[in-house]
């Protein structure tokens, strides 16, 4: 929650024994830290006290000599040096049975049919607190469940009332459609009528109800029981954050994600997308067997030697959503000089920008954990919540260090919740937001400057510029505000850990620029006094966007690659898990392909470049390899391969045959590729493991093992092997019950839940006990300088944009079913003047005409963007993009053109859209 | 500081039933006594009550709109307060104490004269839309109990009243 520095350790009393604790916390929290078992339901350690549940009383006692003591909320309690309490005292124990017993009045028995039972809080806590016989016969309060979307199931009557879901819902995440409605025994948790939950993060309401109110609903669609689930330590693949998840597979179907503790990074919550798009790995059109140019299938040997066969005189293009061993077993089957990056032109503009900065000393890229705690931040135009939804959660949380700065003032301690709120009321840090319309930010923002992109740069120069004389000057700022510039440029200036955040994903290169300028004069300013580096938060677009341009030479781009097939130069192409239509222009990628001999794919779904191949071949997806993936802060982590896969889909390292094992291609990557020499260190310390043996992916309960296929043959299996992990596919063994860096499930004795965490961290909120999970590889070298102001765009035309959705933008997660049901189709955002004078109404067909292309999409007006530029927003549709270039023209499209645009855009959720719409 | 206003995040509007200007002066007013709009929702739901009756959805979505709150955090105001009609409510509503003194001076017995008398339960309104029936836990006038409030009018010690009578000048004079 806050800032985990230089804690002041302090000796209490508990049950007779004396414990060191932290002195700035409650009783509760150092209980649990101390691995102590009491029971609570409303605290939360990442929302602190309210004190609403009673649950987790204990006995107090005033000094040495007190025999009585008090009963005291200890979730409610400072400590303090020298206290004594007892969990144990019978009064403290009864009036905690007395609570919970109350508490369970109304609710169900229906844990054999609930999808939290088996690892639901409240089941624990209430055998922990010892109630297990109900003595009340009257009518319980029922209530009508609602419909909440495609991700969420309701069922209300489970509630116990202890407010943990608005309280993360809306004061944490800032959602808006779900409230406390109601009182007394009748109090409602749901939404003002029935709808989608509108949240990016909807999906934490199942691990933070303390019961079966939340639950997952694709999870609930294809159950499993907690106990029945394999699972291994895993990374969401959504974005290139890198949240730590923890998968469960049962019958060789991915069932769900849930999150997986990182101290550093997503902490306890993960995004929707990260939770429900995962759907595409039991996609039906899954590639299970190599094929040839007429869809004819090959036997795997065959495949593999034709692919060795082409790879002399062939260039790779890798892939920044495969990870480091797939891409340098590429780059080593066909050389360093013949191996390109995938990223679209502009992509690839802004990662050299991004490396760039990432080797400069006077910068330092934050974890999530360091983001929340900027106390001033500037986004230049990057729309976070759409490209790095759990990076917009964390600025969400930075914003509230005002709060903590008046609470401190009025000496309340930070996990005081109500009481720091209170105090706070409206005052917040300062953000800033530099976009292109409203977004999903702005109810915390100061204020958000809007301009067209290349505008927003020019701004952002300026903003550098009046922070530090050094900077090179815009003219005419800009065309900014002067004084709202001067405003920001003083917060920033004022502030003791301010942040810049930019990013790849709206391709604009000088915004990033602008960035590195504004982070530099801030640093500059700073003076010789503090030369500590400044926070400059620049987001890669895709898992393993940083990890790829790591491993490819500076002039290989997809564009060269596209040029050596065009002109002759490079024979054949080699591609790895990425669909080249969304990277570059139509026209050009026909070109190569056209020109080009032999053409391989290795994927894991059909797509547009699949289908131009002579020989396709087929890769296992995220949960059923072992890979590591580098984030946006150059932080390498290990993917735990979950379950395998039973087609004869490979990790692509496989295919390329240049490596026997995982392990091989790893250390051959930290060797070979200097960026990447620190890699090895994610691999985990398995000296420790008893007898040098296996860890079981499945927990000791797991069923069925013998039953499972004996419909096929009633002769159990050999269980199958795993020669690359410390992990295998069974449940024999001994778990790693201390461990959460191996084990995805953690699980203590009488901590059946999520909440069992607390048992694997150093103390609550810190690291897990093995440490942080992953390696910076990111060295600190050569500083650089100041970036010259960009020259004036004499172009006439409208400014073309990406526009993001959570939603829809990233490639795989598009294809899962649950995140289809909350797509909004392809679509052209405009302002409302643009609209007006090109004769287009919101939701109309639209045709956008380029460069080099022309295409159909949706027109989607909104009230907050500035005119002179256009949001284009794909969705799941085959549109050239990069065809379309810097400026785009606008006419209303033929009238049943929007007849094939049938998801229509009722699934957006902007707060912008204009009257009458 | 965003102080004035509130902002949303969400595309929650859309069209939505229209306050009158009676009702927008009089909140606006309101306004003008508190430090945040958040603070005014309950008395704005107060204002659209007494000039409508109830809250309808409708009225609720508008009265959100109009004051920028979200529309699920106002709704659960609306809930929390029972005097806050979500339904429609008869021209009268009658408060009946149902609380300790009121009880032990025989109130049960008296509603079922009510309930006879009118032909509703708690929570009903009579079919010529004339009265509603509410329970509340306390009206302040225990030493002259049961009592209920009819309207804005209170009505004291009911064992002794003659129910038909109190119920007859709603009907007829007060409408």
């Amino acid at each position: 929650m806050t800032t985990m520095t230089e804690k002041t350790k302090v000796e209490i009393i508990i049950d007779d024994v004396a414990y060191q604790v932290n002195a700035d916390s409650n009783l509760l929290q150092e209980c649990l830290s101390l691995g102590l078992d009491l029971p609570y339901f409303c605290w939360h350690p990442c929302m602190g006290s309210v004190g609403a549940c009673r649950q987790c009383a204990v006995k107090q006692y005033r000094n040495e000599e007190d025999q009585d003591g008090l009963l005291t909320m200890a979730c409610m309690t400072p400590v303090q040096p020298g206290a004594r309490i007892s969990i144990a005292d019978p009064q403290a124990v009864d009036f905690r049975a007395g609570v919970i017993e109350s508490l369970m009045i109304s609710h169900p028995h229906d844990c054999p049919v609930c999808e939290e039972g088996g690892e639901c809080h409240l089941q624990d806590m209430t055998l922990m607190s010892g109630h297990n016989y109900r003595r009340y016969d009257k009518k319980k309060v029922t209530h009508r469940n609602q419909y909440l979307g495609p991700f969420i199931n309701h069922e209300m009557n489970r509630c116990i009332t202890c407010y943990r879901c608005v309280r993360f819902y809306s004061e944490y995440a800032g959602g808006v459609d779900l409230a406390a409605q109601a009182a007394h025994h009748h109090t409602y948790f749901g939404r003002h009528e029935e709808g989608a939950l509108e949240s990016e993060f909807s999906g934490n309401l199942v691990e933070v109800c303390p019961t079966g109110v939340f639950t997952d609903k694709i999870f609930s669609e294809r159950y499993s029981r907690k106990w029945d689930l394999q699972t291994a330590p895993s990374i969401c693949t959504g974005c290139g954050v890198g949240c730590n998840t923890a998968p469960g597979e049962r019958y060789g179907e991915l069932r769900r994600i849930v999150n997986r503790y990182h101290s550093e990074l997503n902490g306890y919550f993960i995004c929707d997308r990260g939770r429900f798009g995962t759907g595409y790995v039991n996609h039906a059109e899954r590639l299970q067997q190599p094929q040839d140019a007429e869809g004819k299938t090959l036997d795997a040997e065959t495949a593999a030697a034709r692919l060795r066969e082409i790879a002399g005189k062939a260039i790779a293009i890798g892939s920044p959503r495969a990870g480091n061993e797939a891409n340098h077993a590429l780059r080593k089957l066909v050389g360093e000089a013949n191996f390109h990056g995938g990223f679209s032109a502009a992509e690839q503009a802004c990662m050299d920008e991004i490396v760039a900065f990432a080797g400069d000393p006077a910068f330092h890229n934050p974890s999530i954990r360091e983001i929340e705690q900027a106390d001033a931040v500037l986004v230049l135009g990057e729309d976070v919540t759409n490209t790095a939804p759990r990076i917009a959660l964390a600025l969400r949380q930075s914003v509230r260090n005002r709060a903590y700065e008046l609470a401190d003032s009025a000496r309340i301690p930070h996990w005081q919740d109500a009481a720091v709120r209170e105090i706070a009321q409206h005052e917040r840090s300062p953000l800033y937001l530099f976009a292109t319309g409203a977004t999903r930010l702005d109810d915390v923002a100061e204020a958000s400057v809007i301009d067209t992109p290349s505008g927003l740069a020019r701004q952002a120069f300026a903003l550098a510029h009046r922070i530090h004389a050094d900077a090179p000057a815009a003219s005419g700022d800009g065309g900014g505000n002067a004084a709202q510039l001067d405003q920001i440029a003083e917060q920033l200036a004022a502030a003791k850990r301010p942040l810049i955040v930019a990013g790849a994903g709206n391709g604009q290169v000088e915004l990033i620029r602008a960035a590195g300028n504004i982070a530099r004069a801030l640093h500059k300013r700073r003076g010789n006094g503090e030369r500590k580096p400044l926070d400059l938060c620049l987001l890669t677009g895709e898992v393993n966007s940083m990890g790829l341009h790591l491993l490819i030479r500076p002039e290989n781009s997809l564009e060269a690659a596209l040029e050596k097939l065009a002109s002759g130069e490079a024979e054949n192409l080699i591609v790895l898990e990425n669909d080249l239509y969304r990277r570059a222009p139509h026209a050009r990628v026909d070109a190569a392909l056209n020109t080009a001999r032999t053409t391989v794919a290795l994927d894991l779904l059909p797509n547009r470049t699949t289908a131009k191949a002579d020989l396709v071949l087929p890769v296992t997806a995220f949960s059923e390899q072992q890979a590591t993936y580098v984030n946006y802060e150059g932080r390498a982590q290990l993917a735990w391969q979950v379950h395998r896969n039973h087609s004869a889909a490979r990790p692509a390292w496989q295919w390329t045959g240049e490596f026997a094992h995982f392990r091989e291609a790893l250390h051959d990557c930290a060797v070979s590729a200097p960026a990447m020499a620190r890699l090895v260190e994610v691999l985990p310390d398995t000296s420790h493991l008893p007898g040098g043996g296996k860890l079981p992916r499945q927990p000791e309960r797991y069923s069925g093992r013998t039953a499972m296929k004996a419909n096929l043959n009633v002769h159990e299996p050999k269980q199958a092997q795993d020669p690359d992990s410390a992990l295998a596919f069974s449940m024999e063994g001994v778990p790693a019950r201390r461990d959460a860096t191996l084990l995805a499930s953690p699980w203590a004795p009488q901590w059946n839940s999520n909440q069992s965490i607390s048992k694997f961290q150093d103390e609550i909120n810190g690291p897990l006990r093995q440490g942080h999970g992953g390696a910076l590889l990111l060295e600190r070298g050569a500083g650089g300088g100041f970036h010259p102001v960009p020259e004036a765009d004499e172009a006439t035309g409208i400014e073309l944009t990406p526009a993001r959705q959570i939603f829809g933008s990233e490639e795989l997660s598009a294809r899962s079913e649950a995140i289809r049901k909350r797509m909004s189709d392809a679509y052209v955002a405009i302002s409302p003047g643009i609209a007006a004078g090109h004769g287009l109404t919101h939701g109309a067909a639209v045709s956008v005409r380029g460069e080099d292309a022309s295409i159909t999409v949706l027109a989607c007006v909104r009230g907050s963007m500035p005119s002179g530029v256009a949001a284009l927003h794909a969705s799941d549709r085959e549109i050239d993009f990069h065809g379309l270039g810097a400026r785009v023209s606008l006419a209303p499209a033929a009238g049943d053109a929007a007849v094939a645009l049938d998801r229509g855009l009722g699934e957006l959720i902007v707060s912008d859209l204009a009257q009458g719409s | 500081m965003n102080t004035e206003e509130n902002q949303l995040i969400a595309s929650t509007t859309v069209a939505a039933d229209y306050l009158r200007e009676t009702e927008i002066a009089e909140i606006e007013h309101e306004r003008t006594l508190y430090p945040d709009a958040r603070a005014v929702g309950l008395e704005a739901l107060k204002i659209v009550q007494k000039h409508r009756g109830w809250v309808s959805d409708e009225s609720l979505r508008a009265v959100a709109e109009y004051l920028r709150l979200p529309i699920a955090e106002l709704e659960g105001v609306a809930t929390f307060f029972n005097l806050i009609y979500r339904r429609p409510v008869g021209r009268n509503v009658i408060l009946y104490c149902n609380s300790v003194s009121c009880w032990i001076m025989g109130c049960e017995q008296v509603k079922d004269k009510i309930a006879g008398e009118l032909g509703i339960d708690f929570g009903e309104t009579t079919t010529d839309g004339n009265f509603t029936l509410i329970p509340v836990p306390c009206l302040g006038d225990c030493d002259r109990a049961p009592v209920m409030m009819v309207g804005p009018d209170q009505h004291r010690n009911l064992d002794r009243a003659d129910l038909g009578a109190i119920f007859a000048q709603y009907r007829k004079g007060k409408e």
